[in-house]
Order: structure tokens, then sequence, then C-alpha cells
């Protein structure tokens, strides 16, 4: 097949203005950016880094509170800036397409799938109704969603997220348009499922023929779609090359720094020898929620300085099994010892002392700090109510935990957290969980909600404070480079189950359970080529919720079999 | 022709022109057909018809005026972080609160401002309006102006009475479902729906009926009327608020139910309940005028706006605009709050984004 290699899409010193505080400034400062037919450009960055907005604006759009002010975008000849706004709607849908990162949240929930589908064709007039449909099936034919004359007359909560975001990505097939922009589509979703995501997006856009801008800030993934990749930050461009220039030779700092960020790694500890307690012992627990079970037959130990991650996708019990250790949900069977000394299931039950020993850092740092509330009240609460400081020593606690957290305490003691960035907002997190002085912190997935740079500082200020003050963390996951670097222990867990755990070098080397090694291979490498490797390896109709069925079938036969 | 009319007429063309030459397109599209409306109002009614027009604008202009001076000296009064916020404030708001507070100052200072005493009969009956009394005497022959002040003082401090104390009734109820959940919140939500189950004025007319007519049974029956609003409100805002990570964190930490309340939750949903402080004061004070112009209000010879209109209202039938005075009294306060109220119910629902 002969490729058409025009220059569909030419953007030249975009400058887009946002509103804020009554005036206009700018974030995306002259960016520059060509497309060919058929090609795959990666636009990667931190948040605030204006991929965003430049993958919308590469429709002629702004966000409500933006502006394009500056520069032109010229789509196959047509300059988007100056047209008018009925030109411009009337190529969105058939010539550009747009697929979001949620498609749980883009995809009208009243409304079935294939009806949104064929809604662009018709309303356009391109295809008729039932034409649109079979063309729908095809598609889902094409993007191996299974039951591909059926699935389509599902509502949107009626399949899984991947399938989902597959079904999104047919929708935006289906004017054929020249151009697609991909806005994170598989971040939201678990490594198992992204794998799917990535092998449909990566056929269909070579298929069609389809140009396609993919933004996301995961640079594994990221490897694997783009032809050509451009880093971008604060609105900059930083650099731009072909894929393989950018991985094996990167020219500026902020790339390298970039590409470095997972060689964090901390020594593994091993568990101490003799008759030392753990500080926290799951011993067969069974939860519910209601009439759901959700937890069956978990245990687990964490000594003292020691790091135990639990991974798992989500629904796999993982953020349960922490709400049973802290009390949240007491569990149905079974019991948590802390210290050798049994808690009470409920945490209205526990004493003060019990309380403080076993804190909590959350994954959403906006919700989990009151954004009413001083940065130096929110750390100076759980000093002052387990340990009555108050006056001059609390104020000096308080500097202290800033310290530590590296904030300075005379700049940040009077901000609220709406103020702070993200990484900001989760240091105050840290620190009020150590304002308790605890010696067990429950870390559920602190870092998936931030960016690589900023997450890796968290985790290396984790670090520092485990060595200092002989800390247990409860890590709760489901990135595994997350895990490479910072786990002592690892506890694998699917359904509910614990299936495997053991010492950190032992589980990252074969052989596996089944579902752990389905867990290890779906986490994308910086390697090009991982993708294509992996689909060889596994077969095309062997990766994500396909094979995770597979093992469900087959772990539990051989659990029966054990029995019998 | 009088001069009147023909300088009517050359000021709006004259004004209308200079829109139009510097490009003031709202301004002109107003003066050009405020012009044409005229033309047509002038064949029709003549001269009174544009004088009723002149004086409408006037009075317009003026509260616009009033309204911007206001807000513009609220700035320079008030610290930097409040004043940017009503730098932002539409006019409407800025007139709401100039309203308020005219009735405000009214209220506070009705034995200094007012020129005779609430209950004291100065004339004779129905007297008209002389350089001692501005609006007249009313069927006692009392002076209505200075009733118009003390009214104020009656009227408005029972409203506000009566809605701070469903506010605080509510608002406890509301948040204390949220937290405590389970039982509490049952009890609390069907009492609450029973009590919205009786049609509120029928309610309050058996209530007064059964224990009198005092000021105190006043202030209870309307704030039980209407605390189920405000609980139902309240329950609502802090419901999304407890599910928040930081109220978990709290919790775990083993804090109480009355600092979970207080700090963590109420900071949390002030805005919506200060919205709906305005609307409740206008519900409130509507009902009890209301219940004052069936008589079972405030008692004479206290003064009360409701009551004041029940008590002239014989004078309509002569074609006398007195006893309407107070009723345009409780309209403007009505208004004026509402002005308010939007402006902020605006600012909390994240609309200015």
């Amino acid at each position: 097949m002969t490729k058409n290699k025009d220059v569909l899409l030419e953007i030249n010193d975009l400058r887009i203005e946002a509103f804020s505080d009554e005036e206009w400034f700018e974030i995306v400062h002259g960016v520059d950016l060509t497309l060919h037919r058929g090609e795959v450009l990666g636009l990667i960055g931190e948040s605030g880094a204006g991929k965003s907005t430049i993958g919308l604006a590469a429709m002629g759009f702004a966000r409500d509170g933006c502006r394009i002010s500056g520069g032109t975008i010229e789509f196959d000849g047509m300059e988007l800036t100056t047209t008018s706004k009925a030109d411009r709607r009337a190529l969105r849908g058939s010539r550009i397409a747009y697929v979001a990162q949620s498609a749980a949240a883009s995809f009208n929930p009243s409304h079935r799938i294939i009806d949104q589908h064929t809604e662009a064709p018709v309303h356009y007039r391109i295809q008729k109704r039932l034409e649109a449909q079979e063309d729908a099936m095809e598609l889902y034919r094409r993007l191996r969603l299974p039951n591909p004359t059926e699935i389509g007359f599902r509502y949107p909560h009626q399949v899984s997220g991947g399938q989902l975001q597959r079904a999104m990505t047919a929708m935006a097939m289906a004017c054929r348009p020249d151009l697609i922009i991909f806005d994170e589509p598989t971040t939201a979703l678990d490594v198992t499922t992204q794998i799917e995501v990535l092998a449909a997006i990566r056929d269909i856009v070579d298929q069609f023929n389809t140009a396609a801008i993919y933004i996301t800030h995961d640079l594994a993934v990221v490897a694997q779609m783009a032809d050509r990749i451009k880093v971008l930050l604060k609105g900059e461009e930083v650099e731009e090359a072909s894929t393989d220039q950018m991985l094996e030779s990167p020219q500026e700092d902020y790339t390298k720094s970039l590409w470095a960020v997972r060689s964090f790694k901390s020594p593994q500890k091993l568990r101490p020898g003799g008759d030392a307690k753990p500080i926290i012992s799951v011993q067969n627990i069974e939860a519910a929620y209601g009439p759901v079970k959700v937890l069956e037959d978990v245990s687990f130990d964490i000594y003292p300085g020691m790091t135990v991650a639990v991974v798992g996708e989500s629904g796999s019990g993982k953020s349960t099994a922490a709400r049973c250790i802290t009390g949240l949900l007491p569990p149905k069977s079974g019991q948590i010892l802390f210290e050798g000394e049994p808690l009470p299931p409920g945490y209205k039950s526990r004493s003060k002392d019990q309380l403080r020993q076993i804190q909590m850092i959350y994954q959403m740092a906006d919700t989990a700090l009151n954004p009413k509330v001083q940065i130096g009240e929110i750390i100076g609460r759980p000093a002052k109510f387990y340990s009555g400081l108050s006056g001059n020593k609390l104020k000096s606690r308080v500097d202290e935990l800033l310290d530590l957290i590296e904030l300075e305490p005379s700049q940040y003691y009077n901000r609220y957290p709406p103020e702070l960035s993200g990484g900001q907002k989760q240091r105050v997190g840290i620190a009020r969980a150590l304002a308790a002085n605890p010696k067990f912190i429950i870390c559920d997935e602190v870092t998936s909600a931030l960016d690589q740079l900023v997450a890796e500082g968290i985790l290396r200020l984790l670090d520092e404070l485990q060595k200092e003050f002989n800390l247990a963390y409860m890590f709760i996951t489901h990135d595994l480079a997350t895990v490479r670097s910072i786990a002592d222990e690892v506890v694998v867990m699917q359904k509910g189950r614990v299936i495997e755990q053991g010492p950190k070098e032992e589980m990252f080397t074969p052989p596996h359970h089944p579902y752990t090694d389905l867990l290890l291979s779906s986490v994308p490498e910086m390697d090009p080529n991982w993708l294509s490797t992996v689909l060889d390896e596994r077969g095309v109709d062997n990766i994500g919720d396909a094979v995770t069925m597979a093992i469900e079938t087959e772990s539990s036969g051989g659990l029966d079999g054990n029995q019998s | 022709m009088s001069y009147f009319v023909v300088g009517y007429y050359a000021m709006l063309i004259g004004a209308s022109c200079v829109a139009a030459y510097y490009s003031q397109r709202q301004v002109f599209l107003l003066l050009f057909s405020l012009t044409l409306v005229s033309f047509i109002v002038g064949i029709v009614g003549g001269v009174p018809a544009l004088t009723f027009i002149t004086t409408a604008a006037g009075a317009l202009a003026l509260a616009a005026g009033t309204s911007y001076a206001f807000r513009e000296f609220l700035v320079l009064i008030t610290p930097p972080s409040i004043s940017r916020e009503l730098k932002a404030a539409p006019l409407t708001a800025s007139f709401g609160m100039f309203v308020i507070l005219t009735y405000a100052i009214a209220g506070i200072f009705a034995p200094i401002m007012a020129p005779y005493g609430e209950s004291e009969v100065i004339a004779g009956a129905f007297a008209p309006a002389d350089e001692n009394m501005l609006l007249g005497a009313d069927q006692l022959g009392r002076d209505i102006f200075s009733r118009l002040i003390y009214g104020a003082r009656n009227t408005v401090g029972l409203a506000l009475l009566a809605t701070l104390l469903a506010f605080f009734i509510g608002a406890i109820g509301g948040l204390l479902a949220a937290t405590k959940g389970g039982f509490l919140d049952q009890l609390l939500g069907r009492t609450a729906d029973v009590i919205m189950s009786v049609p509120s004025l029928i309610f309050a007319l058996l209530m007064l009926s059964i224990f009198g007519t005092d000021l105190a049974v006043i202030v209870i029956v309307v704030a039980i009327i209407y605390a189920p609003r405000v609980f139902r409100l309240a329950r609502a805002v802090a419901g999304n608020v407890v599910v928040m990570d930081y109220i978990e964190a709290a919790k775990l930490r083993g804090e109480g139910t009355g600092y979970l309340i207080r700090k963590e939750i109420l900071p949390n949903s002030t805005a919506p309940l200060i919205a709906e402080f305005g609307l409740e004061f206008c519900f409130v004070f509507l009902l009890i005028a209301g219940l004052s112009f069936l008589g079972l209000g405030i008692q004479p010879p206290t003064a009360d706006w409701g009551s004041m209109v029940r008590e002239n209202a014989t004078l309509i039938s002569f074609g006398d605009i007195t006893p309407l005075i107070p009723a345009a009294a409780i309209a403007l306060l009505t208004v004026a709050v509402n002005f308010v109220v939007d402006w902020m119910l605006y600012r909390s629902s994240g609309l200015k984004d």
C-alpha cells in the first residue's frame, strides 16, 4: 500500500492565553508543529505543559477561559484561526476526531454505544443509519471487541473500561477522519487493560493511514505509539525528534531527566531474623461491602522499617485491605495484630494510641486536605491532638515537620491547600501522617496522580523518612515501576485474594504465578519494539481481559484440585 | 408644544448620535429605541406620559449612580481580600447592599430618626400629609412615616431573629444527620418531612391560635416552619463534604463529632448556607408580614408593615396610595435581599470561572 505523506497539519508559532485573576496571560508560548498524513506524533510533558491545550488547538478549539492569541493552524490547506465557527465545527467529528482520557465520563450513560457512534456519520450525511451501524460493527471487529455485532447495543456501563476506550476509538474512526487526537487514552486504565487498547489504537491508525497526535505523560507508552516525539515544558517546546533518536540520545537536560526518572531504587531490606514481631500482621481476614465479598482469606505480615507493596488491578481488594487495617471497614472474620496485640476491628473502639500508630497518606491530595484550613493547622492538629502540644512548642513541631518535607516553614505555614501544587500537597499529606509519630503508614497510590519527576521526589522523601524514623510502609499501587524502586516485599492480589507474596528480588525473577507474570509483562518498557514483541509472544488475542479471565478459571481450577 | 417636549427629544436624539459616534452599540440601541418608543407614547399619552418616562429614567439613573458610588465606597473601606470580590460585584448587588444598609440604620436608630413616637396620636384620623407629617396620618391619627421607621425595627428584627433560629436548628440538624447518618439521620429527616407536609400558613395560624400571639411564640413557630428547608440543604451540602478523604483522616485520628462539624465540614458548606440565608429571610419576612396582615402576627399598637397595610386598607378605595407604602417597603427589601443573594449564589456556584 502506498501511503500519502503530504503535510496534513501545520502549526506555526501557536500562542494561547488563559484568563485568570482578571487578566490574560500566555500559557503556550509559540509552539510549531508539523504532522504528515499517516504519522503519529507523541506530545509529552508534565501536567501544565500545555499538551492538551495544544491538542485541542489542533482542532481550532480553545477551552472556556482560553483563547488562541497568535500563530497559524493550517489543516489540509485550511487556516483554522480565521475560518468561521461553523466551518470549524464541520471539521470536527468528520475530519478531526478526539479521544478523551476517560471514556466512562465521555460517553453519555443513557444512550447505547452504537447510537452515539452513528451520530456523527449520520449528522454529516456520510452514511445512512443502518450503514453506519454495520460500519460500526466492522470497526468493533477490527478493534477486536468481543461480540462485535452485539456489543454496540449495550449501554456504556455494561462494558469494561478497556472495551469502552476501544469503543471510543472506534467512534473516532466513524467518519474516517484524517486526524485523531488521543488525549491520554490509557492513563485511567490498568496495565493489563492498557495493552489491549494500545494494540487496538496502533492497528487501526496503521490500517486507515490516519494521522494522530498522541498526548501522554507516560514515556514508555509514547515510545510504542509515536513515530516522532515532541517534549513540552511549561508551554514551550523542549525538543523534537524521531522516537528512536529521542530514546537513544536525548539532547536537552530536561528530556534526560524525564528519561532517568525510573532510576531511583532503594536497597532491598530483608526481614529481621530471630523472633522479631511483625508490626502489622493481617491474619486470614475476610471482608465484604454488604453482600458483596471483596476480601477472602487475606494474610500478610509487615515488619518494622520495611516497605510492603500491595499490587493488583483495580477491584482486586488492595484498598479494602487498607481499610480493614485502619478499621474503617471491620473485617467479617480473621484478625489484625499490631506488634502482636490484636487490634479492635472498628476504628471507633480503638484507643487514641492505637489510632496514632497507624497513619494514612491518600492518593488524591486534593480531597485529602481540607481546602479551608491553613497548612500549619492541618499539620499541627495531629500533634496537638495526640501529644497535647500547644503554643510555641506546637509551632516549632510544625516547623520541624515542614522542614522534613522540604517546604520552607515561614512561607507555607499560613497558606491554604488550593494554593499549593500537587506535589506540595502530597508532601503536606505526608507531614500530617508524620505529625502523629506513627510506626506504620499506609500509602494508598500516593504517586499515581503525580507527574513522574514529582512522584520520584515523593518516593525519595518517603525513603529518607523511613530510614530516619524506622517507619513501616504498606504501599498500595498498581504501578510496578514504583514497586521496583521502593518495595522490600511484594504482595500480589487478584479478586480479593493474595495469590503470591515474598521478597522483591524473588517476585521479579521467574517462575511467577501466571497472574503476576501477566502484570509484569504488561508494564510498558522504554523499548519502542516492546509492544510488538509482547504481541508476538502472547498472540494478538491473548491480551487484556481475555487472558485475565483465562488465568482466573485456571487458578480457581487449581485451587479445587488442591482441595480434593 | 412645550419646551419640555422639544428638549426631551433633542436630548434623546443628541445622546443617540454621541453614542453612535463613539460606537457604543448597546447604549445607542437603548437610547434610539427609547426615542422611537417615545414618539408613539408621546402621541398617545401626551406630555404626562413623557414626564413619567423622564421621571422613571431619572430614578433608575439615580439608583444606578447610588449603587456605583456605594460600591466604590465599599471597595475603599474594606480590606483588599474583600474589595477584590466587591469590585467584580454587579451594580444590582451593591444596590441591594445599599438598601439593606438603609433599612438597618432605620431599624437601629428608629427612636432618634422618627419625628414622633410609635403610637403617638398627633392628628385626626387619615389627616393628609403636611409639613409636619411627610406621609399623613393613619386611621387613629398616628404619623405614618414614624410608624414606617419603627416598622423596620419590628418586622425586620423579628424576621431576622426567626431566620437565625431556623438556621440554628436546621443547620445543626442537617450537619449532624450527614455526619452521624443511620438512625439519627432517618429520625431528623422524617421529622422534617412531617413539618414540611403541613402547609406553612395554616400551620402558623394553628399554632398561633393555640399558643397566643406572643412575640416569642411567633419567632419559634416561624423558625420551626422554616428549619426543615435549611435542614435539607445543610444535609445535602454536608453529605458531599463528609465523603472527602480529609473527613476520613479526621475520623481515623479519633476526632469527635463536634470537631468534625465545626472545623472540617462547616467551613466547606458556608457559601451555599449563606446564600440560602438571604432567600429564607425573604420568605420568613413575607410570612410574618402576612400573619400580621391577618391579625395574628405582631399586635397593635406596635408598628408593623403587614398590619399597617391592613389598618389603612380602606384608603385604597378613595384612590390614595398611602397604604401601599409599607407594602412597597416590604417589596423593596425583598428585591434588595434577592439581588445580594443572587450575587452570592453566583460566586459560590463557581460560575465565575
